[in-house]
């Protein structure tokens, strides 16, 4: 192999306790390797472990049994280089959008200019340059991710792990910010690692879908989407994909 | 949230921030048929209702009475009351009463805000100082502060601060043993409980995915705890103070019913019933009330100008 993977998950298990004193397992036996520029989407149903997975990924959580790798080295607690955007609104209420933006280069020890002008870039990058001194709760929901996903970038991860990052916005604004979620990868391709229970998004979006069952949850199939992009949802192949991720879901 | 009656891209929320806070109008907020102050004027009017009545009521009764030992004039009242700086049975004005109350409920209440802030902050943080400490303060919470008196006395007796610190005389002497510590310790009480609770539940309160996203975006312990952390219990630590200083003055008549108590309002109160002069005693209570809602008010305003985001944000 030129190259290895980025991620790697060997024999990934994880069981919660519960205060009857039972053991539940939520993953078991996950094996998955991430490739560098990769967009890789999750989906499964409710109570699959997906977002269980992504935050062991991202050292927010710890493995039971197995082990996560992050280039090459086991992920024992949160890493710069991996980022992540959150399903809730995760904006610090009491900051501007752009010292928002900021946060992660002041933890690493920026200068407050410096940050602020970098943290521009981002915010340019994501189309709300005209809110920078808006506080979050003067922004809707869609740009309040749109802020999320450029305060995650600011922080030049090589990982950005998605936990259902668009699943509390409308339909309408939910497709934008797919279009620009991936206007924004074609620029640096960083590997993404996209939690969703729409497989319609995942079509959309991915290289690969990993499809996951539920109680415990497991890896069922790995499907590869190669129609090109920009992805046409008329096109039967999305329509028969579709279908085909569907049925495997309701089994 | 969740129903945002605009795509995405739209305008912001209209949110008219200096605008509603205080009552306040924007410039191009006024009409100038003036309907807006009319209808302002129209509640400050309403509101003003039931004070009237009151009044009117107190008047009747005290004219019908004639005892002002029972209820004073209404008259007599407002005399005392738009003269605050004139001596009253020899213990000092009205003002002066004020001040030095005042400056016995700001020493209790700080010692309890620098002792009950860390202390909760610390509880709601780490489960382990929680289950150490909560069995042990939670015993203390129900006892009223009153009932702290014959144990303060026992401790402390007529001990002040000036004994304290070893000044003898002088200037300073003065101040000092007015400070006695059975009151600091009584008024301490008071104000340590809600300022305990508002810290432990305010960093409880925290959402969880401040401190997970702070944490990927590379935080150490550290920056968790002065750039999430304290940010975002501070309204719930000022909102317990707030909570905090309004008990701390509750309990200022009860302090300064102490030995060795020689001014103060809740002194002149007690003082001037024993000499029959109830028009003192009221007038002592309705500065003890406005002087409390003074306070309040000005923690409203803090809360209004610091942390209009929490009230927004939801």
């Amino acid at each position: 192999m030129l190259q290895e993977a980025v991620i790697n998950i060997e024999n990934l298990c994880k069981t919660y306790a519960t205060k009857q004193g039972a053991f539940v397992p939520a993953l078991k036996d996950i094996n998955l390797s991430v490739d560098l520029n990769d967009f890789i989407c999750i989906v499964g149903p409710s109570g699959c472990g997906k977002s269980t997975m992504l935050r062991i990924i991202a050292g927010l959580e710890q493995t039971s049994e197995g082990r996560v790798f992050y280039m090459g080295e086991e992920v024992k607690k949160t890493n710069r280089e991996v980022g992540m955007v959150f399903q809730d609104y995760s904006l610090l209420p009491w900051q501007n959008v752009l010292d928002n933006i900021a946060l992660g280069l002041v933890f690493a020890g920026m200068s407050r200019n410096e940050s602020l002008q970098l943290a521009h870039k981002y915010l340019k990058l994501v189309g709300l340059e005209a809110f920078a001194r808006a506080y979050p709760y003067e922004l809707s929901g869609g740009m309040q991710q749109r802020a999320a996903i450029a305060r995650a970038l600011a922080n030049d991860p090589r990982v950005l792990l998605m936990d259902e990052p668009f699943g509390a916005l409308d339909a309408h604004t939910r497709i934008l910010l797919q279009e620009e979620l991936l206007r924004i990868w074609e620029q640096d391709r960083k590997t993404i690692m996209f939690v969703t229970h729409s497989v319609d998004e995942a079509i959309y979006l991915a290289d690969r879908i990993i499809v996951m069952s539920a109680h415990p949850g497991q890896i069922k199939e790995v499907i590869d989407v190669t129609m090109p992009r920009p992805r046409d949802r008329a096109n039967p192949l999305y329509g028969q994909m579709n279908a085909r991720i569907l049925g495997m879901l309701d089994r | 949230m969740g129903e945002t009656p605009y795509l995405d891209g739209g305008e912001p929320l209209d949110v008219k921030r200096s605008g509603t806070q205080f009552g306040f109008m924007e410039p191009n907020q006024i009409n100038f048929n003036g309907s807006r102050v009319k209808r302002f004027g129209a509640q400050l009017i309403w509101s003003l209702v039931i004070p009237a009545v009151f009044i009117t009521v107190w008047y009747l009764i005290a004219n019908h009475l004639q005892n002002p030992v029972v209820l004073p004039h209404v008259r007599d009242l407002v005399q005392l009351l738009i003269h605050p700086a004139d001596n009253l049975i020899s213990m000092g004005s009205l003002l002066n009463n004020i001040f030095v109350s005042l400056v016995r409920v700001l020493i209790g209440f700080i010692l309890a805000v620098l002792i009950a802030v860390p202390a909760g902050i610390a509880m709601g943080y780490y489960d382990s100082v929680y289950r150490l400490f909560n069995g042990f303060l939670g015993m203390f919470r129900p006892i009223p502060p009153l009932a702290w008196v014959p144990l303060v006395l026992a401790w402390f007796g007529i001990t002040s601060m000036a004994t304290l610190l070893g000044v003898k005389q002088g200037q300073w002497y003065i101040y000092l043993n007015n400070l006695k510590l059975s009151m600091v310790f009584i008024i301490f009480i008071g104000a340590f409980y809600p300022v305990l609770t508002s810290s432990l539940y305010g960093v409880r309160n925290v959402r969880k995915v401040l401190l997970d996203s702070a944490r990927v975006l590379g935080a150490n312990e550290k920056d968790i705890f002065r750039l999430i952390l304290l940010p975002a219990v501070s309204p719930s630590i000022v909102n317990g103070m707030r909570i905090g200083l309004g008990v701390a003055w509750m309990c200022l008549v009860s302090a300064e019913m102490l030995p060795g108590s020689l001014s103060g309002v809740g002194y002149l109160i007690t003082h001037a019933y024993t000499v029959a002069r109830t028009d003192i005693v009221i007038a002592g209570m309705v500065s003890i009330g406005v002087v409390g809602a003074v306070l309040d008010f000005l923690f409203r305003i803090l809360e209004d100008k610091k942390f209009a985001w929490q009230r927004l944000s939801r």
